[in-house]
């Protein structure tokens, strides 16, 4: 089930630096919503805390609400192991687990939870999230191998399979395609497009036109300078924001003129 | 920082003619530092060859001759026989020491790698190597004046009511000078090595593995477990090696604990039953003699082979596992 | 239609609520048990190093006094309270002074050699080497330097200078791997810099090199003489013991405080005839081995500190 985000007034400290300020969005359910912004800006340190990932940095920590389907993810009674159980994340470099099989790195986050799967149904799993990754005809006869022999394309839908494993509501990827050739980056913008039917998805992207082929929303993220706060400049329909934003900054950075 | 940043320096002197002299003393000084290498690969050389030419003279001697000589050799044995049980004894302490560090050492790498508040960690690490600089004759005396007898109870009640275990038989000592305190006090000497090297490996652990299985919603126990353990095992499994090295070779604190026999008996809470290598040379060179000199020496060159091997295949998989990691 | 989707956004919301506190207490516990379990091997870690350090403190203390620091143990027998130190003390440090000039010179070098001009096989097997040499069992140790003296000298020979070859061989190594250390970390660009200027190579490493890392290198040698003394076995077996002062470490047996450590357990207690407490002591053996044992150790903390502090203050800030 995929469910929707809001965020309220956020605040996002290392220590006492202050890398982003003041963000209030709404993240809607079974779309793909993409945060674009120049280098620092704080585009990955905002991602990372709507999984809670932010705070396991020391010294890092948050003012402002997160809410996933209107329940605060930052409340006390709140389970930051459950939220990102809940909240997948895929990252910027592949990183599947390298001492394990393929088959292990998928069942990787399910066994954490559930140890006594049966072998049918662990099968059924891993046969599943490998075709959701699009990735179950180029290893089914390795499936036994480990996940570091495959290619970077290949490791990165092995670890969106391994995300999509545990059944997420939401799934974030920060650049997922930053180190990855022109055909994987087909392969996993192809991939977006089908899970946003039954996830929440938010993509980090460098990539103007793979912001604007793969969203349905996007929101600008911009700095003032260095050692200044990050903010969110505007968020709008990805067609509005690269066809007639409402902000100067916005309009320079989507037609190259800076950043 | 560099030096380029400073002007003058580069000015003064713009391009310094190379002198002959300069040439000479260039070659000069490789020569000396290739020797000192080279001295170091003479030295084990020596170390091998002259334990070989001292031992010889008791391994070619038969065995009634040695009987005749050497104190305490039984009658109608061979020089291998004579030697079996202190090599059973040497391996007996250091694996005992070992199966007792090992958990705990790599306890202490994750709590210092992973656990620990992160401004304390280095100065908690140095508390532990703290532990490797007390001389081994401090661990000795405090083993068998201080140690032994708080132990001596344990012993008696684990003997007592769990004499079927195979370790815990026997006849237990009543002053704890048995090879199951000699056992504990070697883990503790061998624990800062296992931590220091398993600490090490631990915190070379990708991050990325580590946010992965985070992500995914692990514990932070579960992220030990799929992500730093598996990375950093074959640098547990040479830590241990290291340790078992330490553990063999070590000589004072088994001298002062033990009360020393010669079977090949499992009982590690009885007195009177085991002894090292280490510590039977120690104890018997100062009153030696002759041959008695010689077979102390070859029984020292069982030692020696047994500790380079285990370190030679500790190096060998730490070498190996380099390779591994540099290919990705 | 309002209203509707209100109870729908209610009803998800609490789902999403039991989904996100439902943590498994299971796995909870687990995590918890593991936490607990690390940190109690740390506290179990402390625990021998603690009341190690409290009991050579509170027994060694008692007998220290100007006279246990400057006299020998010369025509002390049986309970005698008398006598000291200080034949033992300077033994160790002459050995392991003599250790130090044999080791550092070719520790030094080795680890140039090793950062500076090492490439193929002979590097890497001085590397690999160097490695095997630090788990030399030191009672090994001893024995190859009593086998190399004895061939010229006899089997009868105990001298400190024995001693202080087979402390060198404990030593070496520990130099090579904590100065090569410490060279690795002057950044290549300084020495690019210096040859950019046309500075030949040795004098690179004279002048930059070793020089920008001349404290690293005096912590490396601190801490391996810390490591070495405290060594007994190999003493044991080389120098021998004596209740006298002898400084000359080419003649005679000498004492060192390890050794003397040793020697007084191996005398435990003294037949002491009733009522005579002034001047025999029956434990005093172990009094005197507390008190060597709390010098020993004082020493040795002493360099480690030293060593550690050293390097962090007087080391150049390369990053
Ligand atoms: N672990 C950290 N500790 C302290 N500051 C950090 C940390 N990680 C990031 N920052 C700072 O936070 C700010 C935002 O960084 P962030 O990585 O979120 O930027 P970004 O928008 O993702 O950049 P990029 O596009 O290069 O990935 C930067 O100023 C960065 O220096
Ligand atoms: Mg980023």
């Amino acid at each position: 089930m995929a469910q929707r985000i809001d965020v309220k007034d956020l605040n996002i400290y290392y220590g006492d630096f202050l890398a982003v300020q003041d963000v209030s969005m709404t993240v809607e359910p079974q779309s793909v919503t993409a945060f674009i912004g120049p280098s620092g800006c704080g585009k990955s340190t905002f991602l990372r805390t709507l999984n809670r990932m932010h705070e396991v940095i020391p010294g890092a920590r948050v003012e402002g609400s997160v809410e996933l389907e209107g329940v605060d993810l930052y409340g006390s009674d709140i389970d930051p192991v459950a939220v990102r159980r809940n909240v997948g994340m895929v990252f910027q470099r592949p990183n599947p687990f390298p001492t394990m099989s393929i088959r292990d790195n998928v069942l990787a986050g399910v066994k954490l939870n559930n140890k006594r799967i049966s072998k049918a149904e662990a099968d059924d799993l891993v046969e599943s999230s490998l075709h959701g990754a699009n990735l179950w005809n180029e290893v089914k006869d390795r499936l036994e191998k480990p996940g570091s022999g495959l290619s970077g394309g290949q490791q990165q839908r092995l670890c969106i399979a391994r995300a999509i494993a545990v059944k997420p509501q939401v799934l974030l990827m920060d650049e997922p395609c930053s180190a990855l050739d022109p055909i994987s980056t087909i392969a996993i913008e192809d991939l977006i497009g089908e899970l946003k039917s039954e996830y929440t998805i938010v993509i980090v992207t460098h990539n103007m036109q793979q912001a604007a082929r793969v969203s349905d929303r996007t929101a600008f993220f911009n700095i003032a300078g260095t050692g200044k706060p990050g903010k969110l400049i505007e968020m709008d329909e990805t067609s509005t924001i690269f066809s007639a934003p409402a902000q100067k900054s916005t309009e320079d950075y989507v037609s190259g003129r800076f950043g | 920082m560099t030096i380029t940043d400073s002007p003058p320096r580069a000015g003064v002197r713009p391009v310094r003619r190379r002198r002959s002299s300069d040439r000479g003393f260039n070659r000069a000084f490789r020569w000396i530092s290739h020797g000192a290498g080279i001295t170091i690969l003479v030295v084990l050389a020596a170390v091998a060859l002259f334990l070989l030419w001292q031992a010889w003279p008791a391994i070619t001697a038969g065995g009634e001759q040695l009987a005749t000589s050497v104190p305490r050799f039984p009658a109608d044995t061979s020089l291998l026989a004579y030697v079996g049980p202190l090599v059973f004894g040497t391996l007996l302490a250091a694996v005992l020491a070992l199966c007792l560090a090992v958990p705990v050492a790599i306890g202490i790498a994750l709590f210092i790698s992973h656990y620990a508040p992160r401004r304390l960690a280095q100065l908690l690490g140095y508390l532990v190597d703290l532990l490797a600089a007390i001389p081994s004759v401090v661990y000795g005396l405090w083993g068998f004046l201080v140690l032994a007898p708080v132990l001596t109870p344990f012993w008696l009640w684990l003997n007592e009511n769990l004499s079927w275990v195979p370790l815990y038989g026997g006849q237990a000592s009543t002053t704890g000078r048995a090879m199951a305190t000699v056992g504990v006090v070697l883990a503790v000497m061998i624990l800062p090595i296992i931590t220091a090297v398993s600490r090490e490996v631990f915190l070379q652990t990708p991050k990325l593995h580590e946010e992965a299985a985070l992500a995914l919603g692990a514990t932070r126990w579960e992220v030990v477990r799929t992500a730093v353990l598996p990375f950093g095992r074959s640098g547990v499994i040479s830590a241990a090696m290291l340790g078992l090295g330490r553990a063999l070779g070590e000589t004072m604190a088994v001298l002062m604990i033990l009360s020393p026999g010669f079977s090949y008996s499992l009982d590690i809470l009885a007195a009177g039953q085991h002894q090292t290598i280490a510590a039977y040379i120690a104890a018997d060179f100062p009153e030696s003699t002759g041959l008695g000199i010689n077979t102390l020496i070859a029984t020292g060159l069982a030692l020696f082979v047994i500790t380079l091997a285990v370190n030679m295949t500790a190096r060998w998989i730490v070498s190996r596992r380099k390779e591994f990691s540099g290919a990705n | 239609m309002s209203a509707v989707t209100g109870t729908n956004a209610t009803d998800s919301s609490a789902r999403t609520r039991a989904l996100l506190t439902a943590a498994d207490p299971g796995r909870r516990r687990t995590d918890r048990i593991m936490q607990g379990l690390i940190w109690f091997a740390f506290a179990i870690a402390m625990v021998p190093l603690a009341w190690l350090l409290w009991t050579v403190t509170v027994e060694g203390v008692g007998r220290m006094s100007i006279d246990f620091l400057s006299l020998s143990m010369r025509n002390i027998f049986g309970g005698d309270p008398g006598g000291g130190i200080y034949h033992a003390v300077m033994g160790t440090l002459i050995i392991t002074g003599i250790a130090a000039l044999i080791s550092v010179p070719v520790g030094i070098l080795t680890a140039i050699y090793l950062v500076e001009y090492g490439k193929g096989w002979l590097a890497r097997s001085v590397t690999f080497f160097v490695d095997v040499m630090t788990g030399i069992p030191s009672i090994v140790a001893g024995l190859f330097a009593f086998s190399l003296f004895a061939l010229f000298l006899g089997p009868s020979v105990r001298m400190g200078i024995v001693g202080a070859v087979a402390l060198s061989v404990l030593m070496i190594p520990v130099v090579v791997r904590s100065c090569e250390e410490m060279l690795k970390l002057v950044p290549n660009e300084l020495r690019e810099a210096a040859y950019a200027l046309g500075v030949p190579k040795w004098l690179t490493i004279v002048k930059v090199v070793l020089r920008t890392s001349v404290a690293g290198l005096t912590t490396g040698v601190l801490l391996a003489v810390a490591r070495v003394i405290g060594e007994t076995a190999p003493l044991l077996v080389t120098v021998g013991v004596t209740d006298s002062i002898n400084l000359n470490p080419f003649e005679g047996r000498m004492m060192t405080l390890p050794v003397f450590t040793y020697r007084q357990y191996q005398q435990g207690y003294a037949p002491c005839p009733a009522g005579e407490s002034a001047t025999c002591v029956a434990d005093i053996a172990f009094q005197n081995a507390w008190g060597a044992a709390l010098v020993l150790i004082v020493i040795v903390l002493t360099l480690n500190l030293l060593g550690r502090l050293v390097n962090r203050w007087f080391s150049p800030k390369l990053r």
